[in-house]
């Protein structure tokens, strides 16, 4: 059965002292001023976090790093500020993964190792604005021009596409029809600063304020034929795999917003007097606490679980469906516990979670988004249906 | 360059530190301990000089089997070595003896350029056994360093910055030498992924203290030279004191600062 190693334990103990110390005594200022830290990425780099899946040669931990620790990194710094965790989920998941997975020698060369050291941030640009899951109705065009392809098109809320520190950004295109007449999707990437990329304005988000999340246009964008990420008309396996992955870096994720709910609940239950003693002497507050903490306990679990599948899937002791399905599983628990957790929390808290200078509310405003980014939770219970053989 | 860097395993600050109600020694068993924070100032350090150069970290520490995780945190961020002197003997001892036993352990590592240490502990804080400690090696002892520079070759020699009140200092002494650090000398690395799994293949020796020839009747609680009789908690903290401007607040509150030293 699975459990995490000593080495994983110790790597949680560095990443959570760095959180503690390097994040945590700037967030409600970086959160107020929707402020994204460039500088605190490349120290992320430093302690080795975007190089947790990623071979030696790209500056990465090679066999010696695994799924797992990436989740442990995320979830401590979810605990903290989930912002921080999302800008290493989706820099690794979504801005690393794909150049790793598709790229070919000289595009893994030309963008890895400045992702990996925390020098740069890629990004994947997959949704629009009318085409979230439902990728197939993907709008973004991209032709062949000799040996450029010209892009044309918008895609919506895409993460870590307009840092200071952004270098490329993956965007999902229509290079033409398939046989059966359904749309043939590919991957290309659009380097920053490319004329005719447009970053939009960041979003005014209810959470999530220190992550970097823009809007982007395409207007007769041209990249080299180089660009191509994998072969033309993969783009939709390509990214089905990708948000495969993301799942469990969410619950992850979420896992760290209900640990820090749980643990900035029950100090303020045990400190926090209301005739005469503490609240936490109150079964109505206390017996929601012990709930808590099942529930965190229970995400832990399917979350672990599921990352330990995915190395054990990456070692070929698995299969694709098993871990899949897990994922899905984990992600709906979770977020769903997550959102659950900031709501108690905060009534624990009364009128002091309302207030901003508590961090339980910016979780509060935090959690939403996890349970319908990377698939809402009615994609993720469709998906477990399927996984029980329902019929689609 | 072969250094040394001495660090302490101690109680984390953070946490409700207490004594042991049976001996007055501190109380290791029921509070989680770390690598000294000062200390890691002189992991620091010694490593950079090392990356500049080349050379050998070597960190020694003297404590309970716990005291093994303060090496293991060392070697994460980078020293090359571990050297644990564990000796059941050595509980209670006061920094007299924690020195003696420091210095024999120094002599037998051998060829040793450079000792580098925190400049106090962040449990005892007293600061004295980086001085003890050059006394017994005989080494010259640069303390409270800001700044160092190493200069390695042939008559080799340390040179501090020492951040006075009222005036900076420049020291040099000739290697070998001990220098203490202070916190303002650098900025400790975090261990990396890499250094974690790095730490693991590393070597750490365990030493008693017949491998010293330090005999149990000179360290422990009873050679110690100081004891802590009782031991209270410490008393809520009281409500400051509330001046009242009546046209002499301002005078008032510089002469409160004054007096502890702020302004």
């Amino acid at each position: 059965m699975f459990e995490l190693s000593q080495d994983h334990e110790d790597f949680r103990q560095v990443v959570r002292d760095f959180a503690e110390k390097e994040v945590a005594p700037h967030i409600a200022k970086w959160d107020a001023a929707s402020h994204f830290p460039a500088d605190l990425v490349p120290k992320m780099g430093d302690l080795g976090l975007f190089g947790l899946v990623v071979p030696e040669e790209y500056g990465g931990a090679g066999d010696a790093g695994d799924f797992t620790s990436l989740c442990v990194a995320i979830e401590e710094l979810g605990r903290v500020d989930q912002s921080i965790g999302i800008t290493l989920s989706a820099g690794v998941g979504l801005g690393i993964n794909p150049i790793l997975t598709y790229g070919n020698e000289e595009q893994k060369q030309r963008f890895l190792p400045d992702l990996v050291s925390g020098r740069a941030l890629a990004g994947f640009g997959l949704t629009e604005p009318e085409a979230g899951s439902d990728a197939a109705a993907t709008r973004t065009r991209a032709v062949r021009e000799g040996d450029e392809w010209v892009i044309n098109g918008a895609k919506a809320f895409i993460t870590n596409s307009g840092t200071d520190i952004t270098s490329v950004v993956t965007v999902t295109a229509r290079t033409g029809t398939n046989a059966d007449g359904s749309p043939q999707i590919s991957a290309i990437m659009v380097p920053a600063g490319t004329p005719g990329f447009v970053v939009e304005p960041a979003y005014h988000k209810l959470g999530w304020h220190v992550s970097d999340t823009h809007g982007l246009t395409f207007e007769g964008c041209r990249v080299p034929a180089e660009n191509l990420l994998g072969a033309e008309g993969e783009g939709f396996k390509q990214f089905l795999k990708t948000l495969d992955d993301g799942r469990i870096a969410i619950s992850a994720l979420a896992v760290g917003c209900a640990q820090a709910c749980l643990e900035l609940a029950t100090g303020y239950a045990k400190t926090r007097t209301a005739f005469g003693r503490p609240i936490g002497v109150n079964q109505g507050v206390s017996f929601q606490l012990a709930d808590l903490a099942v529930m965190v306990e229970g995400a832990r679990l399917l979350t672990y679980k599921a990352a330990w599948l995915k190395d054990e899937l990456h070692a070929g002791k698995r299969s694709v469906k098993e871990v899949k399905q897990a994922a899905a599983i984990a992600k709906l628990y979770s977020t769903e516990a997550a959102v659950t957790a900031t709501r108690t929390a905060t009534q624990v808290f009364g009128g002091n979670g309302f207030m901003e200078e508590f961090p339980v509310a910016r979780f509060y405003r935090d959690a939403k988004i996890l349970e319908i980014g990377e698939g809402t939770s009615e994609v993720q219970r469709m998906l477990i249906a399927r996984g029980l053989g329902l019929p689609a | 360059m072969n250094i040394v860097v001495c660090v302490k395993y101690v109680p984390d600050a953070q946490a409700e530190r207490t004594f042991n109600a049976s001996d007055n020694t501190t109380d290791r068993e029921n509070v989680d301990g770390l690598l000294s924070e000062l200390d890691e100032y002189a992991v620091e350090e010694a490593l950079k000089i090392v990356e500049a150069g080349e050379g050998e970290v070597t960190v020694l520490t003297v404590g309970p089997d716990q005291a093994a995780d303060a090496i293991k945190k060392a070697l994460q961020m980078g020293a090359d070595k571990g050297v644990h002197v564990n000796d059941a003997a050595i509980h209670g001892s006061d920094a007299v003896a924690t020195s003696l036993v420091l210095a024999e352990a120094i002599k037998k590592l051998g060829d040793v350029d450079l000792v580098i240490t925190g400049m106090a502990s962040t449990d005892g804080t007293m600061g004295v056994v980086p001085t003890m400690l050059a006394e017994r090696l005989g080494l010259p002892a640069v303390t409270f360093a800001s700044e160092l520079t190493v200069d390695g070759g042939a008559g080799g020699t340390a040179t501090i910055r020492r951040d006075g009140d009222a005036s900076t200092q420049t020291i040099t002494a000739t290697l070998p030498a001990l220098v203490s650090v202070t916190d303002q000398i650098n900025e400790p690395r975090y261990p990396s992924f890499k250094g974690i799994m790095a730490a693991k293949k590393k070597p750490v020796e365990t030493w008693a203290l017949s491998d010293l020839g330090v005999d149990a009747s000179q360290v422990g609680l009873d050679a110690a030279w100081t004891k802590v009789s009782s031991f209270d908690a410490r008393p809520p903290r009281t409500q400051g004191e509330i001046v009242n401007d009546e046209g002499d607040g301002g005078s008032k509150l510089a002469a409160f600062l004054s007096e502890r030293k702020f302004v």
